[in-house]
């Protein structure tokens, strides 16, 4: 599987834009890290592969076909900076579970999540635990594509480094495509096949 | 005490009071037997898991802790003992914070106003302009609100906040995640600066690597204790190192093999008698079941009783 952006431009302002003419592409075998200095566009950029967001330029392809089409569940999940603005806090965590795809139970094991999580609120949690939630969140069945922008920054590196054996290892049995927002040069080396650095 | 100490913690604890099951009132410790010392032209590093008592340390320091939690212990600075009132008095004059998130910025209120404290006089403003400038920050940022700013921006905003007044200590909470690498060094080759000319910093991080090229010292936390303090370049050799969590850690690094260690931080309810780090230790003994005293070992100080 192929997921394309062509030409893509983005702004939040009328007349001014963050991102420019900016093409990518990504292969669902390879792990791509993104490279770029902060305050780029980096997230917004995921955002819109992601298809949070609609370019007002140019086009995201996923196998040649345009994704703003697309129905039901978004084949390319992004795991987000910040945990805990990324779940509904009104929403116990079955609940939120509950909206997206079927997950593994072999994939909540692997992340070590309890059962008796689910039963509580994301505030009941603390940062690395609802971190490891979202990303078992965003492994649903059907998800081709996965997107960490700066996923373990907030992280201890023993944390970090569980997190990432389990993607890892995730991402090559499913063939996932894994894009990887990092600033950590350490870490995108050691996860990524292939490093895109991003000009303006 | 040596006068060269300009900040001083000794077995600070910290607990939380709350409720369990409607009304029964428990207390939760979630700091206990902390030691740090930081001295004058020094640069310290508290390293450690998530939620091991990094940040609560600096909001003790500030006075910043929520209503319902109780700290108790020795705070110094410079030879003085502190008490709630007397940290008021220094909060935002001698002992700055770089806070860890956007959030600590008024959201309502332009960021500029707030570096310079609302202060409307002409030294304000131009402070604050050379400060915008030095630390790379476009001029017109002070007309931005925090919702305005990238990540990178509102860390930069936050240290030119530090430096409006003329602060001896900076506690520095996280300062460079969501900074690109040069960004990141560039703020701490400030910090590294600021300690060169006598001041000190307590550099709160994830990130050993940037950590290490920086500060003097590392003291590193587990499930709210100091469990070892050494110097920055024991961390060039995992046999330099003397906490089997301290090398845990070390191991975890990309460079250094990037190997995850079993478990978890114990639950504070579920915290073990002796060793905290004990259930996840590879050379765990019966040993380590009992309390454990700090001892030196070439010249750093561990929390173990098999370290070597």
């Amino acid at each position: 599987m192929l997921l394309e952006a062509r030409e893509i431009s983005f702004g939040y302002k009328k007349g001014y834009h963050i991102l420019n003419n900016i093409s990518f592409a990504a292969e669902s075998s390879e792990r791509v890290g993104i490279v770029a200095p902060s305050g780029f566009g980096k997230t917004t950029l995921c955002k819109i592969l992601a298809g949070y967001s609609k370019p007002s330029n140019g086009q995201v392809l996923l196998d040649g076909e345009d994704v703003y089409g697309m129905k039901g569940y978004h084949p390319v999940q992004m795991i987000w900076q910040h945990p805990e603005t990324s779940v509904n806090p009104r929403l116990r965590l079955k609940e939120t579970i509950a909206e997206g795809d079927q997950i593994e139970q072999r994939i909540i094991n692997a992340l070590g999540i309890e059962h008796d999580w689910l039963n509580r609120f994301p505030g009941e949690l603390s940062g690395g635990e609802l971190q490891r939630f979202c990303i078992a969140r965003a492994l649903g069945q059907r998800t081709r594509f996965l997107i960490a922008d700066e996923i373990s920054t907030m992280l201890d590196m023993i944390t970090q480094a569980q997190i990432w054996s389990f993607l890892l290892e995730e991402t090559e049995k499913r063939k996932l495509g894994l894009i990887v927002v990092t600033h950590n040069t350490a870490l995108a080396e050691k996860v990524c096949t292939r490093i895109q650095i991003l000009t303006k | 005490m040596s006068q060269k100490e300009l900040l001083k913690v000794e077995n600070l604890s910290v607990s939380f009071t709350g409720y369990e099951r409607g009304f029964r009132q428990i207390d939760l410790q979630v700091i206990e037997n902390l030691n740090v010392t930081v001295k004058k032209g020094e640069m310290v590093a508290v390293v450690g898991a998530s939620g091991s008592g990094k940040s609560l340390l600096a909001h003790t320091l500030l006075g910043i802790l929520p209503p319902n939690s109780t700290a108790c212990g020795n705070i110094y600075f410079e030879g003085e003992l502190l008490n709630a009132q007397k940290i008021n008095q220094l909060r935002g004059k001698e002992i700055a914070f770089v806070p860890q998130s956007v959030t600590y910025l008024d959201p309502l209120k332009k960021v500029g106003s707030q570096v310079r404290k609302d202060k409307k006089v002409i030294e304000s403003y131009r402070k604050q302009q050379e400060l915008f400038s030095f630390y790379d920050l476009p001029a017109k940022t002070d007309n931005l609100y925090p919702f305005e700013l990238s990540g990178g921006m509102a860390r930069r905003v936050f240290l030119s906040a530090a430096m409006m007044e003329t602060p001896k200590l900076i506690v520095a909470d996280e300062p460079t995640p969501g900074l690109h690498l040069e960004a990141a060094k560039n703020s701490l080759k400030h910090f590294r600066e600021f300690a060169d000319k006598g001041g000190g910093v307590l550099l709160i991080t994830h990130d050993i690597e940037l950590a290490l090229e920086v500060s003097d010292r590392i003291a590193v936390f587990y499930a709210g204790t100091t469990v070892e303090e050494a110097f920055a370049s024991d961390f060039q050799s995992e046999n330099l190192l003397r906490h089997p969590y301290t090398k845990a850690l070390w191991r975890a690094l990309p460079q250094n093999g990037f190997a995850p260690t079993p478990g978890v931080q114990p639950y504070v309810k579920d915290k073990p008698q002796g060793c905290v780090y004990a259930p996840r230790c590879s050379v765990y003994s019966s040993k380590c079941n009992s309390k454990i005293p700090m001892q030196t070992i070439r010249n750093g100080s561990v929390l173990c009783a098999c370290a070597k």
